[in-house]
């Protein structure tokens, strides 16, 4: 870990007048100069220990005052701070009542632990864990290199890695609350460098590397998210949230799936399939969802979007699995809101 | 020396059990009857250090802090394969707070140092060392040395280093390792070609047997089949390091080690010092598995660091290095042939296995094929494949874990073949009695009469049941010694280099040291993992108990007997009368005469009372003359699972673990110990695996999170079956249990998971994708 300086923000201008640099634009273009922001932290030390960037300044956003505030009103929705922590959602009665989805993601992420430390917005920004990423002793895509390591024939190690959108960089979006939070079609809102705000649907806010290889999210430098705004679901809405790890203790997601679906009767009127783990971003399955409008949800409607949404699956060495553990993922969601 | 008789109970209680009549030495204590009738042993005793560990008060190798002390850190390869043209130094020796840096060269065969540069044979060797005021300056420190490699081609995967035209891990002979990571396998390091060494085709308990061919000629069926299993590494909470400081009149070394008294030798022996100049100490212990015996690289490093600076120095390995370079468990990829009649008589067993202790050897996997069942003919080839890896390490029962996985499935396999139940297919082959008890016990706790033909659990969720069994050779360090000292205000201590690695050896030296004086565990003091005291045995190959614990109880005894002499004196009896029970010394025929254990202390002409003893020779003598006992420890387990045949995930929701180590000595340290054994068991079948990229030689999951160790939720049911077995073979008839815990675990999973889903898992970690795969549900 190199030596940097602490800058602890009393406002988001305060904020946004230090910071210069993201993660991703400091791992891709180094600077030896960069202030970047710091939330709960526990991504941003470990790309510091792991030696992928060195930062000059740490910009604590972290005690800024409003940023840690959550409220809900069946209007406007829920609004959850950047600061927010992932077991103040999770312990949310409003989350629990009327978005059964989130809270079941957020739960199941990391342990209780991290999720006392991780923030919200923090979450959502964090860098993706695949492993070669990950080492400093690996020049890969992501970091301004000019191969894909886990995609190799011969030596690629993806056993892991993603099944979908995986003709670039095959790495995986390491939250798991953004697929709940992409089913929900909830919004980021940010400030940029000029203080200006701007509110993108969330889908919008992650960027695909087949787009843009060396960031993961819209973040330029001096962004700062601000708040994330969840829509109220429409009376009749059912959600659910489920999530397969090798180790249920404290593990990444290896395949999770929301959905989050307004039943008429039997029959669903509209209803949103978000998957994670399954592309180098959250995705939405559109074509399964269409498959399922105005459809009975049973377990042949449900096989039949699972197929769907994995028709284009394109595994890799490894990870042919992960097609079957997505098929069954999708259903058992799918069956949960039936 | 005279001799006198002695009856001591022989065999298991609700089974067996009887007596026999020894002819031992009149230094050793009169027998003990069974636990049953003892007062401090066999009993669930709490650990006496339990207070200072909960309390965080117990100061691990870590925890030193001396004055003055710097922080060392190393500089590892980060390329698998190198000639190393130069190291530059001067960035990190002008860096401000850095002390010394040491690099890491070359000797000569007369042991003069070399001006040259080993040569790199994996990412994660160390190459040189920094020592400065604070870890963060020796990290940076670190990163600013610079090394010139000259890159050379490399070989990870082991097949492929097998191939003829891979390139070489070492060009040169190694010559024969003997205890490389399998304990008492000669690793003929000078024989074969390319990477590959071997054959070794014997252990200690010999060679081939008989003739395989007729056996397989008289064979009425075979199973034949390969196993895999994968790298292990090593993952104790405390990494390996030490805290050394080296002053002109001695070297004292705190060491995280399972081997007080081999660092000690390591280190006096590499700077030719005598030995009474080092000073070894190891207060508590975070862990070892079998990796911490040496005072490794990093001794050295300290060592030198600590000479050059004339400061002490700390230098404890990080998560990463600890993966990369302080040991495994080696891969193996196993064929295994066994023939047996209708009857299940085996004819023949032969077995063939490659595996890879990286630029190590130690990995054969042979003694379970050897010796757990009875069979005539049999044969065993086992090379080590040379790979630029981290080097493998002892790590709890090694070979016989990876060996287990294979025999004890094609025993599974061979029972369905021949329509018998798989217990009662060990029944007829497995000529050990204590087993056959610990199936008989475990089968009726397990429920093993529920069990259903394979593949017949109906629904997604798919249940199984399954057992296998081990064996581990019971052996004792007869370099054991302890001394017993009491004090004339009544206090009791044990002295010995031996550690406690964790598993609470402390606590059963002060039980039989309390049973013994007739006083209580918390009476005893114990000072031990410090070499100013008498050598204690390595705290591997579950050897400490049985190699310790005699030796205590006879000085104990030793030191009784002379206060029974002072004190009959005074009495004018005969110290034979004397007895001492619940902190009383009394006379077994008149009981006026009766003196608490304290008081009778007090009148003494000195201030204390010592002995020091030895581990003697078993009563009924040892199979071979070093140690190696009669019998063995051996070990039934159950296992249940569910399979989810839709997402592949496998949960272990039971195992039923049924042991026997002679005597117990404490019921709650022991179920603690098997506990630990089945957990790593669990975590081998289904979880851990060193992920290499074969391309740039890089160990991927060098971490704590990717490198997948079983937490709460991955946890079974886990109950314990202890079976008290007498075999009159030391004042104390007790053994150990850290390696039998570990064995049949992993294989009981993978017979269970077959019963699940009626298809058999050959490779471990038993991961969805290879349930899946084994399903057919898998598009290619």
């Amino acid at each position: 870990m190199n030596k940097f300086s602490w800058y602890e923000a009393k406002s988001v201008e305060d904020a946004i007048e230090q910071a210069n640099s993201t993660v991703s634009e400091e791992i891709y273009t180094p600077t030896g100069k960069a202030s970047i922001y710091k939330s709960g932290g526990i991504d941003v030390w470990d790309m510091v220990k792991e030696g992928l960037i060195a930062p000059q300044m740490i910009v604590n956003v972290r005690n800024i005052k409003g940023l840690d505030k959550m409220s809900f009103d069946p209007d406007s929705g829920l609004s959850i701070g950047a600061n927010v922590t992932l077991t103040e959602i999770e312990q949310s009665p409003e989350v629990s009542e009327h978005y059964t989805a989130l809270q079941q993601a957020v739960a199941h992420a990391a342990t209780p632990q991290l999720r006392n430390m991780s923030t919200l917005a923090g979450n959502l920004a964090q860098r993706t864990r695949c492993w070669y990423f990950r080492s400093a002793d690996h020049p890969c895509m992501r970091k301004g290199g000019d191969r894909c390591y886990a995609r190799s024939q011969q030596t690629g190690q993806n056993e892991n890695h993603a099944i979908l959108d995986n003709g670039s960089c095959v790495s995986l979006h390491a939250s798991s609350v953004a697929t709940a939070l992409l089913a929900y079609e909830a919004s980021i809102v940010y400030l940029d460098a000029k203080g200006e705000s701007h509110e993108v649907p969330i889908e919008d806010f992650f960027v695909s590397p087949s787009q843009d290889i060396w960031r993961e999210n819209i973040l330029s430098p001096g962004d700062l998210i601000t708040e994330i705004k969840v829509p109220t679901p429409s009376s009749g809405t059912r959600s659910h949230y489920v999530k397969q790890v090798a180790r249920e203790s404290y593990d990444w997601s290896l395949a999770d799936v929301a959905v989050v679906a307004k039943m008429n009767g039997n029959k669903c009127e509209k209803i949103t399939i978000a998957l994670g783990a399954a592309a180098p971003t959250p995705v939405r399955a559109y074509r399964a969802e269409e498959a399922l409008i105005n459809q009975v949800i049973n377990k042949e409607s449900a096989k039949l979007a699972g197929e769907t949404a994995m028709a284009s699956a394109r595994p890799l060495t490894m990870n042919g699995y992960k097609v079957p553990l997505f098929l069954t993922t999708i259903s058992q969601a799918l069956l949960e809101i039936a | 020396m005279e001799k006198r008789k002695e009856i001591f109970p022989l065999g298991i209680p609700g089974h067996n059990l009887g007596e026999i009549e020894r002819e031992i030495d009149n230094t050793e204590p009169p027998a003990w009857p069974i636990n049953e009738e003892l007062k401090e042993v066999g009993k669930r005793i709490n650990r006496i250090d339990a207070r200072a560990k909960v309390t965080g008060q117990a100061k691990y190798t870590s925890d030193m802090q001396l004055p003055g002390m710097l922080y060392a850190k190393f500089l590892r390869a980060n390329v698998p394969h190198a000639t190393i043209r130069s190291i530059d130094t001067s960035k990190a020796e002008n860096l401000p707070g850095v002390h010394a840096v040491h690099i890491v060269r070359n000797t000569s065969e007369e042991g003069e140092a070399s001006e040259t540069f080993p040569g790199v044979k994996y990412v994660g060797q160390p190459l040189a060392g920094v020592a400065a005021d604070t870890l963060d300056i020796a990290k940076e420190a670190v990163s600013l040395i610079e090394v010139n490699y000259d890159e050379k081609s490399f070989v990870i995967d082991l097949e492929d280093a097998m191939q003829p035209d891979a390139p070489l891990v070492f060009d040169a002979p190694m010559g024969a390792q003997v205890d490389g990571g399998d304990v008492g396998v000669v690793h003929e390091g000078d024989k074969g070609e390319g990477n590959l060494r071997g054959p070794s085709t014997s252990s200690f308990y010999g060679g081939p047997r008989g003739d395989v061919e007729q056996g397989f000629a008289e064979a009425d069926v075979i199973v034949e089949q390969t196993y895999r299993t994968q790298v292990h590494t090593h993952m104790p909470l405390e990494t390996h390091g030490v805290v050394i400081d080296w002053t002109s009149d001695e070297m004292l070394v705190y060491a995280s080690t399972q081997n007080t008294a081999n660092v000690r030798n390591e280190l006096a022996d590499y700077f030719d010092l005598p030995k009474s100049k080092v000073r070894v100490i190891c207060d508590f212990m975070g862990g070892g598995f079998g990796a911490k015996h040496s005072a490794g690289s990093f001794g050295p490093m300290a060592a030198t660091l600590s000479k050059k600076t004339g400061r002490p120095v700390w230098l404890m390995i990080d998560r990463k290095e600890e993966h990369l370079a302080e040991g495994n468990r080696p891969n193996s990829i196993q064929t295994l042939k066994i023939g047996a009649r209708n009857d299940g008589t085996l004819t023949a067993i032969d077995q063939k296995s490659y595996g890879t202790a990286g630029v190590g050897l130690g990995a054969g996997v042979g003694r379970v094929a050897q010796v757990l069942y009875e069979c005539p003919n049999f044969r065993t080839e086992q090379y080590d494949v040379l790979t630029h890896a981290g080097p493998g390490a002892a790590w709890r029962a090694p070979g016989n874990v990876q060996g287990a996985f294979g025999v004890e499935q094609a025993i599974d396999e061979l029972a369905e073949k021949l329509s018998m139940d798989p217990l009662a297919l060990r029944d007829k082959i497995d000529k050990s009695e204590v087993r056959r008890v610990e199936r008989m016990r475990g089968a009726e706790r397990f429920g093993w009469s529920q069990r259903k033909k394979a593949g017949s659990s109906q629904g997604t969720i798919k249940k199984g049941m399954g057992m296998a069994q081990s064996c581990w050779p019971r052996f004792v360090t007869l370099n054991s010694s302890v001394e017993v000292r009491v004090l004339n205000d009544g206090s009791v201590e044990i002295r010995s280099s031996v550690q406690d690695i964790g598993t609470g050896t402390k606590t059963v030296l002060a039980q039989v040291v309390a049973e013994e004086l007739g006083l209580k565990t918390t009476d005893i003091t114990v000072r031990i993992g410090d070499t100013l005291f008498p050598d204690g045995p390595g705290s591997g190959g579950s050897v400490v108990t049985g190699s310790i614990t005699p030796p205590a109880r006879n000085a104990a005894y030793e030191v009784k007997m002379k206060l029974f002499e002072q004190l009959a004196a005074k009495w004018e009896t005969e110290s034979g009368k004397l007895v001492a029970r619940d902190g009383q010394i009394l006379h077994i025929e008149d009981a006026s005469k009766k003196i608490a254990f304290k008081e009778a202390l007090r009148g003494m002409r000195t201030g204390q009372i010592t002995a020091t003893a030895s581990r003697t020779n078993d009563y009924g003598g040892f199979q071979q003359p070093w140690g190696l006992a009669y019998g063995d420890l051996g070990s039934v387990q159950f296992a249940e699972v569910s399979v989810n045949t839709d997402t592949g995930f496998v949960k272990v929701d039971r195992i039923v673990a049924a042991h026997s180590c002679g005597r117990p000595l404490n019921i709650g340290q022991l179920e603690s110990q098997i506990n630990g054994g089945v957990i790593q068991g669990v975590s081998y079948a289904l979880y851990e695996n060193r992920v290499m990229d074969s391309s740039t030689g890089h160990f991927m999951n060098a971490n704590a999170h990717q490198y997948k160790v079983p937490y709460s939720m991955e946890i079974p049911e886990i109950e314990i079956e202890i079976v008290e077995e007498y075999t009159a073979s030391s004042s104390t008839d007790a053994y150990g249990i850290g390696e039998p815990a570990n064995i049949a675990t992993a294989v009981a999973i993978a017979n269970a998971v077959y019963n699940a889903i009626g298809v058999r898992i050959y490779e471990i970690p038993i991961t969805p994708a290879r349930i899946l795969k084994a399903l057919n549900k898998v598009y290619e």
